[in-house]
């Protein structure tokens, strides 16, 4: 039966709301398939706005493959902005994708993208507009599969009672099969229902159906066990590896937004994982092990994907993308393919060392040389251990001195408050740093025209990293020490116009910490704060503090033993039984490491530590170098 | 450098782009049809691609106009398919010519603007259009970026009546007559704009339409003196380039 379009309907109301564009889709390469030469359908969703939901490269990888793949159909849909929110309400209109208008509850799944915990609300949002109820007990048969993906769905137990499953890790192959799945499922004509089809994705071992695990607490509120309720699911759920990424080169067709973006530009990702092994970094920890793309392959991925696009700007993403094996070849062959085309080539830089200076400069070898980004991430040497982020300030000051004798007129430099036995001189480090960065830029310049920028960002320790048990700060103590900071780098009269400052309050942070290591109960106060009108909370200018507060409180959650409380060892964390790979034993070893200042090497390059991730998950580290060149491709 | 006038179209659901959403599109689709456009020089270099007058968002328009400077010759008819299959579809390229002399904003000095209103009543807007065609001057305020800002929608209208149709866009689930404005308004500063002169309506008579209405610029140009008629802005460099011959509209071009 043909689904009908809603855009008629969402027409009449777009005159009345702001950046109408953002809804009506019609994007270069997007994707309108028949909706009957497919039996299987989803929806997926970037759960925050258009222009922030747009460029993430997860929801347009999966969009690619699922529509390349027969009998499937794929269709975006995004959070729509609360004034279009109250009309769609008013007048009835549902949620719907912006590729073919079609309402969200006629497809088979709706696969939602969590990068962040922060779009949990919009969740709601979505699929109440769209009819389905919001807790997955009251679904019906009519009602889509909601799956939970993206970084945040490590631990989905805070949205465990809204979604009806999540996957763990890389979504293109487990995407597949999940289609092919529900595609047997209703080929049999649906046999046992929704719960059949629930069953048969749970027994795989590679989808988890929260409905089949039952969590025990202890009467002091910590959980005393997960375990499924049904012989035939298995006890822990493992996350997904691809492996071999050359055999997988999407986006090849990318969407071009005419609404404005976050990330105006073709982006790559060079490699996948990342061994550094920063103890607060939860990305580099799930995404192990390090996946290289080749240099020929990424070359001809730049290539086809600035043709099929026309973006003038080529990003190549990863972890750390200073680190791929070939990254010195990649920058010289792009720069050179690419010379005076006036397309540019950005790198998202983490390292602090010279050599990042020089794939900077050529990089920018035709353009100006505006700022460049570093993150020591710690204030002090100590700190840094902790964190195992291993810089000396002399390094630093030597890199950052070496960018401004290179004609780089602004550094800035990432930091992050509030991490795991931080004290005030820790932070207040971050400013005698702040004053020596420029104090050394003048001398070596001979010049006063060189600023520095300070951005802090508030340290939530994260599961599945060795700081999974840290007491979280207080936001108290957050700011106090970035007001500390603030004065000390303001009340400078030598260096403190040079330096700027950009910080946010530790507020927001511990909303985010609650809800990354949150448990089954939190799922109550994600839904009081959006029955009271909580949306968009990732936005400054939609997030309330005090709503999260109250929402805790009527829900009987006790925010600070969720944050700030140190767990101990035999603790059972509400991830326990999600398998990211990563031996308990290690991190807890790693997380010993930390507090005594103990060190990790990078496993690329120094013998294995035993973190564990690829002989659970059959993995390997998959690096170059290939010894190749970028393919001799002719520029328009 | 060569200099390529381009007329395009802004339909269906595209009409909500914005000037600065469809810079964006322009841009990009220039770079994907391989055109060899110049770009300005300096620290960071910007394709030399000029807009006259854009529409509203959320008005559609079948008469935009854009310039392109181009480093090499090109053919306008393959520069039209090209761009054309290079947009997304509903930004339409409906014409290219090499530019002659004279600027290009200069000549459009009026618009013709279709505005469809589903649901209203015919008879309340022929009154209305009766009364607001009878002022001298009608005064309407409109929110702009600097605040509130009053001034006359009547002496820019050349032309305004009424007719029927059906509904285009099915504004409502049930298509049923609408009734059609056709308005042909000077470009003043103050730009006055048909919203303004329905604006104008429902100051002088009280009609409003039920609905949003749905607006498009089916032309825009010069105005021709002798026949009082809107004469298309692209027809002097087709003149110009044809044969070089000053034709009887090439007077105006001079100096």
């Amino acid at each position: 039966m043909p689904v009908e379009s809603i855009f008629h309907r969402l027409e009449a109301l777009l005159p009345k709301v702001q950046k109408p564009i953002q809804y009506v889709g019609g994007e270069l390469n997007s994707t309108v398939k028949d909706w009957d030469s497919a039996d299987v359908r989803w929806a997926l969703m970037y759960p925050d706005a258009y222009e922030v939901g747009l460029p993430n490269q997860g929801v347009a990888i999966l969009y690619e493959i699922l529509n390349e793949l027969p009998g499937t159909l794929a269709e975006r849909t995004y959070a729509v902005w609360p004034d279009l929110e109250a009309l769609m309400r008013a007048e009835g209109v549902p949620q719907f994708t912006v590729d073919a208008h079609r309402p969200v509850r006629a497809f088979d799944l709706l696969g939602v993208s969590f990068s962040t915990e922060l779009g949990y609300t919009n969740l709601l949002t979505a699929l109440d507009l769209a009819g389905i109820p919001l807790e997955a007990a009251d679904r019906g048969e009519d009602d889509p599969i909601v799956v939970a993906g993206g970084h945040a769905a490590f631990n989905p137990e805070p949205i465990a009672a809204f979604v009806d499953a999540a996957v763990l890790g890389d979504g293109e192959q487990i995407s597949i099969a999940i289609s092919e799945v529900v595609r047997e499922w209703k080929g049999e004509g649906r046999p046992g229902g929704r719960d059949e089809l629930l069953m048969r994705l749970a027994e795989s071992g590679g989808v988890y159906v929260p409905k089949f695990y039952d969590v025990d607490y202890h009467p002091d509120g910590r959980i005393k066990r997960v375990a499924p309720n049904r012989p035939e699911v298995p006890w822990r759920v493992h996350k997904h590896t691809v492996m071999d990424l050359d055999e997988w080169p999407y986006p090849k067709k990318p969407l071009v937004p005419l609404a404005e973006t976050v990330h105006e530009r073709f982006s790559v990702e060079i490699f996948r994982g990342c061994t550094r092994g920063c103890r607060f970094c939860q990305a580099g920890m799930i995404t192990r092990p390090v996946r290289e793309r080749s240099i020929t392959t990424i070359g001809a991925m730049v290539d086809n994907g600035i043709k099929e696009s026309g973006f003038n700007e080529v990003g190549l993403l990863s972890l750390s993308s200073a680190d791929h094996s070939e990254i010195a070849e990649v920058a010289k062959g792009l720069a050179d393919r690419y010379e005076g085309t006036n397309t540019s080539l950005s790198l998202p830089s983490t390292r602090v060392d010279a050599f990042n200076i020089d794939l900077a400069n050529e990089f920018s070898r035709n353009g100006r040389r505006s700022g460049l980004t570093f993150a020591p991430e710690g204030g002090s040497e100590r700190m840094r251990k902790v964190i195992n982020k291993m810089v000396t300030e002399e390094d630093l000051i030597r890199t950052v001195t070496t960018a401004y004798s290179q004609g780089w007129r602004q550094v800035k430099l990432y930091f992050m408050c509030g991490l795991p036995t931080e004290q005030d001189e820790d932070v207040l480090g971050i400013a005698d740093l702040a004053k020596k960065v420029i104090k050394a830029g003048r001398e070596a310049t001979g010049s006063r025209d060189i600023r520095c920028t300070v951005s802090i960002g508030g340290f939530v320790p994260k599961p599945h990293t060795p700081f999974q048990w840290a007491g979280q700060a207080d936001h108290e103590t957050v700011d106090r020490r970035l007001k500390a900071l603030r004065d000390s780098l303001r009340g400078d009269k030598e260096y403190g116009r040079a330096i700027g400052f950009r910080y946010h309050d530790g507020k927001p942070s511990i909303v985010e910490g609650l809800l990354s290591r949150g448990d089954r109960r939190v799922g109550a106060v994600i839904r009081a704060v959006w029955e009271d009108g909580g949306r968009f909370d990732g936005w400054s200018e939609h997030f309330s503090y005090e709503r999260w507060m109250a929402a805790a409180d009527q829900a009987g959650i006790d925010v600070d033993w969720y944050t700030t409380r140190e767990r101990e060892e035999n603790e059972v964390l509400p991830w326990d039984h999600l398998d990211a790979g990563l031996d308990r034993e290690w991190l807890w070893q790693d997380w010993q490491e930390a507090v005594s200042g103990g060190e990790v090497e990078d496993c690329r390059w120094t013998p294995c530590y035993d973190c564990g991730v690829c002989p659970t998950m059959g993995t390997e580290i998959q690096i170059g170098p290939t010894g190749r060149k970028l393919l001799p491709l002719t520029v328009v | 450098m060569q200099r390529l006038r381009v007329r395009y179209a802004k339909r269906g659901r595209l009409r909500f782009t914005s000037h600065r959403d469809i810079s964006r599109a322009v841009e990009r689709a220039v770079r994907r049809a391989g055109i060899p456009v110049a770009y300005s020089a300096g620290f960071s270099p910007h394709p030399k691609i000029s807009y006259a007058g854009a529409a509203p968002t959320g008005v559609a328009s079948e008469a935009e106009y854009l310039e392109i400077g181009v480093t090499a010759p090109c053919d306008p008819e393959q520069v039209r398919s090209s761009l054309d299959g290079s947009l997304p579809p509903g930004l339409d390229v409906i014409d290219v010519v090499e530019a002659g002399q004279g600027g290009l904003a200069d000549r459009l000095e009026v618009s013709d603007w279709e505005v469809r209103l589903p649901g209203a009543d015919r008879e309340l807007a022929e009154v209305a259009v009766e009364k607001f065609l009878a002022e001298g001057a009608v005064e309407v305020e409109r929110l702009t970026k600097k605040g509130p800002r009053r001034f006359d929608a009547r002496g820019a209208v050349l032309g305004l009546t009424v007719s029927e149709g059906t509904e285009r866009t099915a504004a409502q689930v049930q298509r049923g007559p609408c009734v059609i404005l056709r308005m042909v308004v000077r470009h003043m500063t103050p730009a006055v704009r048909p919203d303004d002169v329905l604006t104008g309506l429902r100051l002088v008579a009280d009609f409003a339409p039920p609905v949003p209405p749905e607006v498009t610029r089916l032309a825009q140009g010069p105005l021709d003196a002798s026949t009082g008629a809107l004469a298309d802005p692209l027809g002097l460099d087709r003149d110009t380039t044809r044969g070089g011959e000053a034709g009887p509209a090439g007077e105006h071009v001079g100096g």
